[in-house]
C-alpha cells in the first residue's frame, strides 16, 4: 500500500464516500438523498477491496445498491407528493452537534484506548472465496442453515402478504 | 502458455510515464475503444443490415458501397444534435442517469478476459463481480426514467428494473453451475479449465449431459437483462414510446446505446467464457493436423473470444426479429415459475454430476 498511485485512489473513494455520505444527509430533496446512497455504497465497497476483502465488497454492491437501494428507491418514488420538500425546518443546531462530535468523540476513545492502531503483519494468501465457502460450510453451518431459514420464513411470509386475496374480490 | 498467462495486461500495469500509471489508464481504456469501435460497426450498422435482410428489406444502402457509412453519418449528426433537457425535467439526475448507466455496463469488462495475455483484473471473485455490478445499472435506469418527469419513462424505467432485478436470480444460479464445474470463480482460470487437444469438446457446454440447461436459462435470462426482444418491454415502442429514455436526444441518446450494446457484448462474453470456453479455440487437434495448437495464442485469444461474443450478438438480433414481445404478467410468470425452479433442478443436478461422477 506504499504506491502513491493506490494513496491517491484510497483517498478519491474516502472522499467520495464521506461527502455523498453527507449528502444523503444534508440535501432536502428525499429523491437526491436515495441517489446519493448509491455513491456511499459504492464507496465503502471500494474500500473494502483497500481491506482486502473482495467478496465482501462485490457482496456490498450486490445486496445494498442491488437490493436495499433500489426498494429504497421504489419506496420514495411511489411516496406522494415527493417533489415537496419532506424534511422538517425545524433544526437543532448546537445540541445535534454536540451529541455529534461527543459521540464520535467517545467511539474514537474507546477504539483507541482499547485497540491501538496496528497494522496488520500478515497478508491475505490465495482464494478468499474458498476460505469463505469452507468455514461457512465447516464451523459456522448451523449460524448459516439458521440465517437461510429465517429469510425462507420472511421470503414465504412476503408472498402471502403480497397475494392476491381471492375472498375480497 | 502458462508464463504468458495476462502477459500484456501486467507489463501494460507497470508502465508509467512522468511517474503517473499511464499503463493502467490504457488498461481500462482498451474496453472502452472496443465497445465504442464495435457498436459503431457491428452494432448499429450490422443490426441494421441483419434485421433488414431478416425481414427482406436492404438496409442502409445510399451513404458510401452498401450504406457502409450510414454509421458515420449518424454519429456526425449525434453530434451535432441540439442537448434538449426538457423543461420539467429534474436536470441533474437526467443529466446523471446516462453516466451512470453506461459506468454500470462498463464496469463489469474489467473481469473478462479477452486473451490469455489480457484481463483487465484477475479477480478471485470475478463470475461474481460480473454478476453483481449490473446492480449500478439498474440505479442509472432509475435516474434517467425518473429524471425525464414522464410517465412512460417512468413506467419503463420500473418495468426495467423489476425486469433485471428479477432475472438476476435464475441468471446467477445458471452461472452458479458452470462455476461448481470449474471450482473457481476467477474468469481466467474458468477459461483455463476448459483448454485442451480436443477444443469444444473440453468445454464446460458438453461437460456433464445436464450442462445445456443452465446454458440455456442464462441464455434467456441474459436477453431480459439487457432488455432486448423478446423482453424488451421496457421499451416497448408501441406502448411506451421508447420507455426510460424518451425523452433523450443527441450524444445522451448515443450513450444509453452504446450502454446497451456494452452490456450485450458482456452478457454474451460471460456466456462464452463460463460455457463456451472464454479465448479457448473450438477446433480440435486432428492427429498431425494440430489445428488447435495452431490456433492458439494471445491474438488467436481475442479472435476467439470477440467472434463468440458477436456470435451471440446475432442470435440476440436474430431473436429480436423472429419471437413477438412478452406481456408483463408474462415475462414474470416465465421468470419465477418456469426459469427459477429449472435453474435449481440444474443447479442440484450439477452438484451431484460434480461430486459422485468425476
Amino acid at each position: 500500500m506504499s504506491n502513491p498511485t493506490y494513496t491517491v485512489i484510497f483517498y478519491l473513494f474516502a472522499a467520495i464516500t464521506v461527502c455523498s455520505a453527507a449528502f444523503v444527509v444534508f440535501t432536502r430533496n428525499v429523491i437526491y438523498s436515495a441517489f446519493s446512497l448509491l455513491f456511499t455504497f459504492f464507496g465503502v465497497a471500494a474500500l473494502y477491496v483497500f481491506l482486502s476483502a473482495d467478496f465482501i465488497a462485490v457482496t456490498q454492491v450486490v445486496v445494498y445498491v442491488g437490493g436495499i437501494l433500489v426498494l429504497l428507491l421504489f419506496g420514495v418514488m411511489f411516496t406522494n407528493s415527493i417533489m415537496q420538500g419532506q424534511k422538517s425546518e425545524v433544526l437543532h443546531i448546537i445540541p445535534g452537534t454536540l451529541l455529534l462530535v461527543g459521540m464520535i468523540g467517545a467511539m474514537l476513545y474507546t477504539f483507541y484506548t482499547t485497540h491501538g492502531w496496528m497494522p496488520s503483519e500478515t497478508t491475505l494468501q490465495g482464494s478468499i472465496v474458498e476460505r469463505i465457502g469452507f468455514e461457512t460450510m465447516s464451523r459456522y453451518v448451523l449460524p448459516f442453515e439458521m440465517v437461510s431459514i429465517l429469510l425462507l420464513a420472511a421470503l414465504i411470509g412476503a408472498a402471502f402478504l403480497a397475494r392476491f386475496d381471492k375472498s375480497s374480490k | 502458455m502458462g508464463n504468458s498467462l495476462n502477459a500484456w495486461s501486467e507489463a501494460l500495469a507497470g508502465f508509467y510515464l512522468f511517474g503517473l500509471p499511464l499503463g493502467l489508464v490504457i488498461i481500462a481504456a482498451i474496453p472502452l475503444v472496443f465497445i465504442a469501435l464495435y457498436s459503431l460497426t457491428y452494432g448499429v450498422y450490422g443490426e441494421r443490415k441483419i434485421s433488414a435482410f431478416m425481414q427482406d428489406r436492404l438496409g442502409p444502402m445510399e451513404v458510401g458501397k452498401w450504406g457502409i457509412l450510414q454509421t458515420i453519418a449518424d454519429i456526425l449528426k449525434l453530434l451535432q444534435k441540439e442537448d434538449i433537457v426538457p423543461t420539467s425535467a429534474d436536470k441533474f439526475l437526467f443529466v446523471v442517469g446516462p453516466g451512470i448507466l453506461f459506468v454500470g455496463s462498463f464496469l463489469a469488462f474489467a473481469v473478462l478476459p479477452f486473451s490469455p495475455a489480457f484481463i483487465g483484473a484477475s479477480l478471485n471473485v470475478g463470475l461474481f463481480y460480473a454478476i453483481g455490478i449490473v446492480a449500478i445499472e439498474v440505479v442509472g435506469i432509475l435516474a434517467a426514467g425518473w429524471g425525464s418527469n414522464n410517465k412512460w419513462s417512468l413506467y419503463g424505467a420500473v418495468r426495467s428494473v423489476a425486469q433485471i432485478v428479477s432475472y438476476e436470480i435464475p441468471a446467477a444460479i445458471a452461472l452458479l453451475c458452470g462455476a461448481m464445474m470449474a471450482g473457481t470463480l476467477d474468469m481466467q482460470k474458468i477459461t483455463m479449465l476448459q483448454s485442451g487437444t480436443y477444443g469444444f469438446a473440453h468445454f464446460y457446454l458438453f461437460h456433464s449431459p445436464i450442462a445445456w440447461l443452465p446454458f440455456l436459462i442464462y441464455f434467456i435470462a441474459s436477453l431480459a437483462e439487457v432488455n432486448r426482444a423478446p423482453f424488451d418491454i421496457p421499451e416497448a415502442e408501441s406502448e411506451l414510446v421508447a420507455g426510460y429514455f424518451t425523452e433523450y436526444s443527441g450524444m445522451k441518446f448515443a450513450v444509453i446505446f452504446l450502454a446497451e450494446y456494452g452490456s450485450m457484448f458482456m452478457v454474451s462474453a460471460i456466456i462464452s467464457i463460463v460455457f463456451l470456453g472464454g479465448w479457448n479455440s473450438p477446433l480440435p487437434n486432428l492427429g498431425a493436423i494440430a489445428l488447435n495448437d495452431w490456433t492458439t495464442g494471445p491474438v488467436w485469444g481475442a479472435f476467439w473470444i470477440i467472434s463468440k461474443g458477436f456470435f451471440f450478438i446475432f442470435v440476440q438480433m436474430w431473436l429480436r426479429w423472429t419471437l413477438p414481445r412478452l406481456r408483463v404478467d408474462q415475462l414474470m410468470y416465465l421468470c419465477w415459475k418456469v426459469l427459477t425452479p429449472f435453474a435449481f433442478v440444474s443447479f442440484v443436478l450439477t452438484a451431484i454430476w460434480e461430486i459422485y461422477i468425476p
